[in-house]
């Protein structure tokens, strides 16, 4: 077995048990040194990724180290490690047991990059569990606080629902075929005709369990209560990770398993994007709160990458299926999967810095912010143009990137619907930024936040700003990861 | 440097760039280091756009200093495999004139705004990022960074306007300057939703992997049929159209512009509306000209509304500033005008007609401002008599004011009197109909800018109007150079036109081919 493929893999679960055996021998003023641990740890696993990176695959096919994966697996990692340094002061001001916080955090990291890897349905459910597992953990972790209780009680429930969902539809499918692995799903696809019913209950199953773990309309109830629910690094994490998680599987679930029966697929998740891009985008227009705005915000975005999914594969008039694009289309999910993350990742950040200083998370709370801590109010007012889709930003060559590929598959039609849709979303960001720079200060207190943190604002509007006007270093890595799973026959 | 070195159109847009990083750094308490530094970019761009302006060679015509970076590949079928996105740039004789024009208003912009003290630091940052976009509108090649720098030039009004413009009162209601900011910043977006969804439909239809203009123009014979073009031109003059203040849906502008801080209003109605215009011209008509001719009609009879309707609107303002963005409404008229006669008259008196109008309105704003900053109202009711303290500003006032009503001699009677008999020369009857109507507009247009400077600045001086002082230098050397080109255009338009003609020719005879 060539179990060196996944040593990072092996690291990051022993970073992930040491630090669990720190927490419990570490007196209580000392605990602060675990989240320099994580963090280190973290640094010091995406060396070694790098470093030991190799490809092929483990168990058969089970999990599959290509260039795919590895983009991923660096990728993950590192906003794992920006995860656990944003969390710092909010974890050590306003939750404590910083312990099993990061632990957990990092074994979401590790499910992440399985995910990613996975070359089979059950390796991807497992992952998928880990992760969802974690995150139930993680979004009840303010113990004393009933509003992340809550969050976890919805949270615990509606997921598991729809974990329940995937499994289901993946026995269907096993039962059907007779095989969980993607390839082979593949080629035994490809050789019918015309697919069963049960066989399209299975794929209709495994689509909403996808659904509704990216938040999409109409299986995205749960999302604004447990977004404003969680602890706020935490929400980012949410509205981060795991959708790009679960849209990396999607994209080599679509590319690699079920593209023969695009027909079959492609037409719900077109619906899906749509609801999902209108209703995001239509519902964040009257939320009064920071984290639910977010929240609606991030469905819109679940609901671009809705579309790009679906775009993946195009279908003719004729029924034949056309990959010319795939490449341009899974580029440009890609791209837009990452600026949405960091940018998601500096406005949360954003609101972390606030919240340890005020304790608000409103949108009022954050009225003159621009007099109370310039630099945070920049950071925040240039992410929410960026969300929105405004140049010079990430968000905006990649929105163009994205929905250029979808209509060069031939969906126009739906790329105006997502053109609109964001025109929508700019007045709710819009009108943050009003707050932000122009309402009346209400609160004069000054926000104190240190270099530190300071830095890695900077560091992510610099991110912003370069994945804006100079994203063709990004885009190499990302063609090189997908050239290994699109080789669509 | 290849960036920051003359004769290399890119400079236009990298140094209001590098100006916004240097400002960046510079502490917000040292409000006159700031002022300074701005002050020194803005001339060094005027500089360079003079530069481009003189040695432009007109005896070559066609697009001069030409520069072409690649940067972002395209996976796809393309013929040659791998196909970029490349910032391409290069200026031809209407963009040497546009360039011009931008150059100056920012200038003058710089100059006027030395007065702002709440965040100027933040002000000039946003204002030079503003025009940044705007010069790279104008050197573009690129579909691509034409749609980037269209919307970087929206990007900041929205802040500009709301943090440093003004509410307007009016009796019954109020109009505020966050309801303003919100308006034009989403009808302008709204509009490039238009542009984004044509340029998108014309990369795809096209099939060549590029959003050069020249790439897609090569293909455009055979690949767009005259459905498409029909389609899309119409979405791509509405998007525009928008911009231009396009009737009905113009009525983003005014509000705009009076909420706008002066230099802002000078900007947005001295060239921002011209985006609109030239986005027409540049993409339009060059990609869809079978689509230009199935749609011009509209655009000309569209053109007469905004030229009338603006007219009667400003007749009825009080506000001085809603005076001048109604007549700017009236104005942007001519030009959607003289784009549809498709006749080579017509087009050079448009592309003049933005040049003259971009100056004259800027000088209006300016001269508003000074008003404004002395007797902190705009209400022509209330003003009276500003003659007899303020001789250099109803001066100016008077000048622009002439241009507006186009009195020969100045440069909005050559613009609009190509504009005329290329609207007489094309259509037949309608348009000696529609010519008649931009005639009469003229006409409005002197009953309502007499009515204010008899009223405003020759009425009777009331006592508590007498302790205001005249224009500083600052404001003179500011209004002097917009006062200068005025007169220039009005007595020597030859160069102008020439220099236009070189640029608008390719495009009508592509017209005229394809047709």
């Amino acid at each position: 077995m060539n179990f060196h493929l996944i040593f990072p893999e092996f690291f990051l679960t022993g970073l992930a048990f040491l630090v669990l055996t720190l927490d419990s021998f570490l007196p209580d003023d000392r605990k602060f040194l675990l989240s320099w641990v994580s963090s280190l740890g973290m640094a010091l696993v995406i060396g070694l990724a790098l470093l030991l990176y190799e490809q092929g695959d483990l168990y058969q096919g089970l999990l599959i180290i290509d260039g795919y994966a590895g983009f991923f697996r660096i990728f993950f990692l590192v906003i794992g490690m920006i995860i656990i340094i944003m969390s710092r002061d909010y974890v050590e001001s306003n939750i404590g047991n910083p312990g099993e916080y990061y632990a957990i955090l990092i074994f979401t990291v590790l499910a992440s990059i399985s995910l990613a890897s996975s070359g089979e349905l059950l390796t991807a459910y497992v992952s998928l569990e880990i992760l969802s597992f974690g995150l139930y953990v993680l979004v009840a972790y303010d113990r004393y606080n009933p509003g992340s209780n809550e969050a976890g009680v919805k949270f615990i429930l509606l997921g598991a629902f729809s974990s329940a969902l995937i499994l289901y539809g993946l026995s269907q499918i096993y039962g059907l075929i007779g095989t969980t692995r993607l390839d082979e799903i593949a080629v035994l696809l490809s050789s019918v005709e015309d697919i069963s019913v049960g066989m399209l209950l299975g794929l209709v199953l495994i689509l909403a369990g996808i659904a509704f773990k990216m938040g999409a309309v109409p299986f995205h109830m749960w999302a604004p209560d447990v977004y404003e629910g969680a602890p706020i690094p935490i929400t980012a994490w949410l509205s981060v990770c795991s959708k790009i998680a679960i849209v990396a599987f999607a994209i080599r679930f679509f590319t690699t398993g079920i593209f023969p029966v695009v027909n079959d697929w492609q037409p719900i998740l077109m619906v899906l994007a749509v609801l999902t891009m209108l209703g995001g985008n239509l519902l964040a227009l009257v939320q009064k709160n920071m984290k639910r705005l977010l929240a609606y915000s991030s469905i819109g975005h679940a609901g671009y990458l809705l579309m790009g999914l679906a775009a993946l594969v195009a279908v003719t008039d004729e029924g034949m299926f056309n990959t010319d694009f795939s490449h341009l289309v899974s580029n440009g999910l890609i791209f837009h999967m990452i600026a949405y993350g960091v940018t998601n990742f500096a406005i949360f950040y954003c609101l972390i810095l606030v919240y340890n200083t005020s304790g608000r998370d409103d949108i009022q709370g954050l009225a003159g912010l621009s007099s109370r801590q310039p630099m945070v109010a920049l950071v925040m007012v240039c992410s929410l143009f960026s969300l929105a889709g405004l140049p010079v930003f990430a968000g905006f060559t990649s929105k163009f990137y994205l929905f250029n590929a979808v209509a060069s598959q031939g969906y126009l039609l739906m790329v105006g619907v997502a053109i609109v849709a964001s025109l929508i979303s700019l007045y709710y960001y819009l009108t943050v930024a009003r707050y932000l720079y122009i309402e009346k200060v209400l609160d004069e207190s000054i926000i104190s936040v240190s270099v530190g943190s300071k830095c890695i604002l900077g560091v992510l509007l610099i991110f912003m700003v370069v994945g804006g006007i100079f994203p063709s270093p990004l885009m190499d890595l990302i063609q090189t990861a997908t050239d290994s799973v699109l080789n669509l026959e | 440097m290849e960036f920051l070195s003359f004769s290399n159109p890119t400079t236009l847009v990298a140094l209001p760039i590098l100006g916004c990083l240097i400002l960046l750094f510079v502490p917000g308490h040292r409000p006159d280091l700031v002022r300074w530094i701005s002050i020194i970019f803005a001339t060094i761009v005027l500089g360079i756009s003079i530069y481009f302006f003189i040695f432009f060679d007109l005896s070559e015509g066609g697009r001069q200093f030409v520069y072409e970076y690649e940067w972002l590949s395209l996976a796809g079928p393309w013929v040659d495999s791998q196909r970029a996105i490349s910032m391409s740039v290069g200026i031809d004789g209407v963009a040497a004139t546009m360039v011009l024009l931008t150059g100056i208003v920012m200038f003058t912009g710089t100059l006027v705004s030395w007065n702002i003290n709440v965040k100027n630091k933040d002000f000039f940052i946003l204002y030079f990022l503003l025009l940044s976009g705007v010069f790279g509108v104008f050197i573009t090649y690129d579909l691509f960074f034409f749609f980037f720098f269209y919307e970087l030039s929206v990007l900041p009004m929205y802040l500009l306007i709301a943090k440093w413009g003004s509410t307007s009162k009016f009796s019954s209601f109020e109009r505020t300057k966050e309801y303003s900011a919100m308006k034009l910043t989403l009808v302008l977006v709204a509009g490039s939703v238009l542009i984004w969804v044509a340029i998108i439909a014309m990369f795809v239809q096209s099939g060549v992997g590029s959003f050069h203009i020249d790439e897609v123009q090569a293909v455009m014979p055979d690949k767009f049929s005259v459905e498409f073009q029909s389609a899309f031109f119409l979405m791509l003059m509405i998007g525009f159209g928008i911009l231009a203040g396009l009737w009905p849906f113009h009525t983003w502008s005014p509000d705009g512009h009076v909420a706008a801080p002066t230099a802002v209003s000078m900007v947005h109605a001295g060239v921002l509306m011209k985006l609109g215009a030239f986005g027409i011209m540049r993409v339009g008509m060059t990609l869809l000209p079978e689509g230009a001719q199935i749609w011009m009609p509209l655009l000309i009879g569209l053109g007469a509304v905004n030229v009338i309707y603006g007219a009667l609107s400003a007749m009825g303002q009080t506000d001085l500033k809603y005076v001048i963005g109604y007549s700017s409404v009236s104005h942007m008229g001519y030009v959607l005008m003289g784009l549809g006669t498709l006749s080579l008259m017509g087009l050079n008196g448009a592309v003049l007609q933005m040049f003259s109008h971009g100056v004259m309105t800027a000088l209006f704003f300016a001269v508003v401002g000074m008003i404004y900053e002395r007797t902190h109202t705009r209400d022509s009711l209330i003003l009276t008599g500003l003659a007899q303290k303020m001789g250099v500003v109803a001066v100016l006032f008077t000048i622009a004011g002439l241009t507006s009503l186009g009195l020969p001699g100045l440069s909005g009677f050559a613009a609009e009197l190509l504009i005329f008999i290329g609207i007489f020369q094309s259509y037949e009857v309608w348009g000696v109909i529609l010519g008649s109507l931009a005639v009469i507009g003229a006409a409005i247009t002197a009953v309502y800018i007499l009515r204010l400077l008899s009223k405003v600045f020759f009425g009777s001086a009331k006592d508590d109007l007498l302790n205001y002082s005249d224009a500083t230098l600052r404001e003179k050397v500011a209004a002097g150079v917009l006062v200068g080109l005025i007169l220039l255009v009005g007595i020597l338009p030859f160069p102008f036109v020439k220099m236009i003609e070189s640029g608008v020719k390719p495009i009508l005879l592509q017209i005229v081919g394809a047709g």
